[in-house]
């Protein structure tokens, strides 16, 4: 049975003179290279009669001009360079009708080199056919495209067996496939609509059974492509408008964006995250009018607020008592297509819905090839492959899990201006406490950019971690002078001085040592979200403290070892601590007890017995300008010409 | 799509984003204006996008060879739509690649135009009305589609593009092509322009049997054999046409790799 409409344009008109739509369905073809996707693509072109006049024929001349038997692939290969090399490079768009949907077909490339490109075309899909060869079955490349459609969120995989005429339209030869890419798909929570047995060439299967597979009782790829359904709906989530950007193109402030879920009209009274602002819709904006809502997801819209409030490209409108979280760290499952591997403690770029941040990755977790049957996990992402990260955001913004919300649950990465990967949101907040509900942390009433501009410096927690006597109270005291005299904001927080007051409740047992350096690394965060520079001087022996630290202070966090050989330290003694404990009188005292874990990667490492506390104090500000914590005077005034 | 949106509004909700974004993310736009159909369905999303204003200058490449209709129109709604409109003319013939066919070398004074403005202007964004269903090659576009410093396309090395984040950093020297209708088709154009009352270039219309389905230089477009002479006709007559659009445009028929040897060298 041919479930075809007899067809029509080149490329299919789905604005009918009256007006009237039909479902419109985005499919993208995938699969193994060779396996014959374009084939596939070319044979239900010309079986839903969508080939444009003469094309056929055109191809077929140049095929014999070129002294190259015809194949149906050619018709999508239009660029020269593609019929060069035999392989479709990109993905290529096709619209054409079945009886009650119309189809637009994205071609995507089989090729590994490629793997970006098929990423571009299938997120762009609401379901997927997944094509593999009857002779070579499941390949790695078969594999990888399904664990991506899982990562792209694509739920509707129809699954074609081609080429069967290779293998004599065999049962046991479908059969062993269909298991095999059944149980694979099933694994990633991906269950496959169909399973169809296909020759692309010949054209059983595509549209009509024939008698060669008379054992397969499912539907045709052109009744399987009927009955896929259109993105599900996301007028019944909650509301997220993230912003675009805010116009004064006249005396209106207009707040422009896309509504990416939930609806809104004017009156609602909504929260803008992630600093949780109160206001109320006074208006949607239109051209040439005004617009009368209620309007939902998919809108462009423009709104005016009843009150004058600081909001940026970025953030998240959305209804109070149901708005996205405020995070500034996000664990996401990725996949990579850099040809760097991404490995923790890179600094990246964030794009989340509009919002864009500087960020670093902390951890990273299950880092596979989707391609292989069982892979070992490695320590970095490499290229087309994928894993879990935890990362640390510059600056908080406000995001969704992906199962609550796909369109504020996604992000991606960029690495030199370019996107080098993306992925879902699979929490918010990943590692850190909650805040009890009873307790509302109150905003402070200045912008961090307020600040500041007037200090030349972000906030920042300096670090400084060494022996007893190696310097780090001297350093501390000389960077503090340094940055006040350029007018910037030091504080000062040395670990003796807060166990004499704060954490006069502690001892030195490896708890109270951990509780310790949590306290003083929320208070020196406290200090940088405020836009202060904290510097920390403490010995902080333990490797997993300072690491607990770092974590607190999140992208602030800027570690100094203070490298001073130990003999030296001993011999400074300021506090005379090293002559009370050899003499037995001083009792869990680090220094000469090995109990002094060196740092592994610090941001800076400095020895205070090769040289004067000047040039180190030099040393530490050139690194501060470096990582962008104090503002470089000539970079500024370059921007501001 | 959404609940009470239909597919015009899901197209149009679509471009407007992606001028608010290119708006948002490049310093020095410009909206490539042809006068033909397309473009002036994109200068009309530009205007819903900014609630009236078109916040960029509109560019019309003049190769000095358009019908007189066609000028008549870009002096008329230029004015009209209180567009920026800046005109660039093309150089001669003779500083066009002579190993190009005719109508393709006649058009590639075009690309030159363009450099011409580039370099003048010092734009980093071009918005140009070109959609996939038109042309083979143009179906592999990106939304956003960096060009070299000389205005060339590398279509074996583009970035990959997905969920509505486009790599919006060009390089220094370079610019970004920005394409808000890539995805509408030639119907999608004509219900539009219906609904929204969009004015058009009467050549579009047949009169004696005959009119154009794409408006390029005079002397190497021709009409194609039709009736309609409304826009609803215009729509009915696609719903049965199998003849491409671009058909009466010679450039793409003199040799198989013309048009994406001129899309390489910078050709929308």
């Amino acid at each position: 049975m041919n479930m075809i409409v007899p067809n029509i344009a080149p490329n299919a008109v789905h604005a009918t003179p009256t007006g009237a739509t039909r479902p419109q369905v985005r499919i993208v073809i995938v699969g193994h290279v060779d396996h014959g996707k374009s084939t596939l693509v070319g044979r239900l072109l010309h079986e839903t009669g969508s080939l444009p006049d003469g094309k056929l024929e055109m191809l077929k001349a140049v095929s014999a001009r070129r002294g190259m038997p015809f194949e149906w692939s050619f018709l999508l290969d239009a660029l020269q360079t593609e019929r060069d090399q035999g392989i479709t490079i990109d993905t290529t768009q096709i619209r054409f009708r079945t009886r009650s949907r119309d189809v637009v077909l994205i071609d995507a490339p089989g090729h590994a080199e490629f793997l970006r490109n098929m990423i571009t075309g299938a997120s762009q899909a609401d379901a997927a056919v997944l094509i593999i060869d009857a002779l070579e079955g499941v390949r790695d490349q078969t594999r990888r495209h399904g664990y991506l459609l899982h990562l792209l969120g694509i739920k509707q995989v129809a699954v074609v067996v081609n080429k069967m005429d290779r293998v004599d339209f065999s049962e046991e030869r479908f059969n062993a496939i269909r298991d095999e890419i059944s149980a694979h798909l099933t694994g990633l929570g991906v269950v496959p609509t169909a399973v169809i047995p296909i020759s692309a060439r010949d054209g059983d299967g595509v549209a009509e059974h024939t008698a060669r597979i008379g054992w397969y009782g499912g539907p045709t790829v052109v009744e399987a492509l009927d009955a896929l359904e259109p993105a599900r709906p996301l007028d019944e989530l909650a509301l997220r408008l993230p912003v675009q950007a805010i116009y004064k193109f006249d005396d209106r402030r207009i707040v422009a964006g896309r509504i990416e879920s939930g609806g809104l009209s004017a009156g609602d009274e909504i929260v803008i995250m992630p600093a949780g602002k109160i206001a109320n819709i006074r208006s949607v904006e239109g051209w040439p009018a005004p617009l009368s809502g209620p309007h939902g997801a998919g809108r462009s819209v423009g709104i005016t607020l009843d009150r004058e409030l600081f909001l940026e490209r970025g953030d998240v409108i959305a209804h109070v008592g149901a708005a996205p979280r405020d995070t500034r760290r996000i664990r996401a499952r990725i996949f990579w297509l850099h040809e760097t591997p991404l490995a923790a403690g890179a600094s990246i770029l964030l794009r989340l819905g509009n919002k864009e941040t500087r960020a670093t990755v902390v951890a990273i977790e299950k880092a596979v090839d989707p391609g292989e049957l069982s892979s070992a996990e490695t320590k970095a992402i490499a290229r087309n492959h994928v894993g879990e990260i935890d990362i640390s955001l510059a600056q908080p913004l406000a995001a969704d899990p992906y199962a609550d919300n796909p369109r504020t649950g996604r992000l991606v990465i960029e690495v030199q201006g370019r996107i080098a990967g993306g992925g879902l949101v699979l929490s918010v907040d990943a590692g850190q406490r909650a805040v009890p509900v009873d307790i509302v942390p109150v905003e402070s009433a200045l912008r961090p950019d307020e600040r500041s501009a007037r200090y030349r410096h972000n906030g920042a927690v300096i670090w400084l971690t060494g022996l007893p006597g190696s310097g780090k109270s001297t350093l501390a005291r000389a960077l503090e002078r340094k940055l006040f005299s350029s007018g910037g904001s030091p504080i000062l927080l040395d670990g003796d001085t807060l166990r004499a007051g704060l954490n006069g409740d502690l001892g030195f047992s490896t708890a109270d040592r951990a509780e310790n350096i949590r306290r003083l690394a929320e208070v020196a965060t406290h200090l940088a979200r405020n836009g202060h520079v904290a510097i920390v001087a403490a010995v902080s022996p333990s490797r997993d403290d300072r690491a607990a630290a770092r974590r607190i202070a999140d992208s602030a966090f800027r570690e100094i070892y203070v490298a001073t050989p130990a003999e030296v330290c001993e011999s400074r003694d300021p506090k005379g601590h090293y002559a009370k404990a050899r003499a037995g009188v001083l009792h869990g005292f680090t220094g000469i007890g090995n109990d002094y874990q060196p740092p592994e990667t610090v941001e800076l490492t400095l020895d205070t017995s090769a040289r004067s506390v000047s040039d180190a104090a030099d040393e530490i500000e050139q690194m501060l300008i470096k990582t962008g914590i104090l503002f470089d005077e000539l970079t500024d005034l370059a921007a501001n010409i | 799509m959404q609940l009470g949106m239909d597919h015009l509004d899901a197209l149009e909700a679509q471009s407007i984003y992606i001028f608010r974004e290119a708006f948002a993310r490049l310093k020095k736009l410009a909206l490539l204006w042809s006068l033909g159909k397309d473009s002036n369905v994109m200068i009309w999303l530009a205007r819903k996008a900014f609630f009236g204003h078109v916040p960029f200058p509109a560019l019309h490449v003049d190769t000095g060879k358009k019908f007189p209709e066609m000028y008549a129109f870009r002096d008329r709604y230029g004015k009209e739509w209180d567009l920026d409109l800046r005109v660039e003319p093309c150089p001669p013939i003779d500083a066009v690649d002579p190993t190009l066919p005719p109508a393709a070398r006649s058009a590639a004074r075009k690309t030159e135009g363009l450099k011409t403005a580039l370099t003048k202007y010092g734009f980093d964004g071009l918005i140009a009305g070109i959609r996939r269903d038109e042309e083979a090659t143009r179906a592999k576009e990106r939304v956003f589609s960096p060009r070299g410093t000389e205005g060339g396309w590398d279509v074996r090395d583009q970035p990959p593009e997905f969920w509505d984040q486009f790599n919006a950093s060009p390089p220094s020297g370079a610019h970004l092509r920005i394409h808000p209708i890539l995805q509408w088709t030639e119907a999608d154009i004509w219900a539009y322009t219906k609904r929204e009352n969009i004015p058009i270039i009467p050549l579009y219309l047949a009169r004696d049997g005959k009119r154009y389905r794409s408006l390029g230089d005079s002397d190497i477009t021709f009409p194609v054999t039709s009736n309609a002479a409304s826009i609803d006709d215009i729509l009915v007559e696609l719903d049965g046409t199998k003849i491409p659009e671009r058909a009466g445009r010679a450039l793409d028929h003199e040799t198989e790799d013309a048009f994406e040897r001129l899309r390489v060298a910078g050709y929308l």
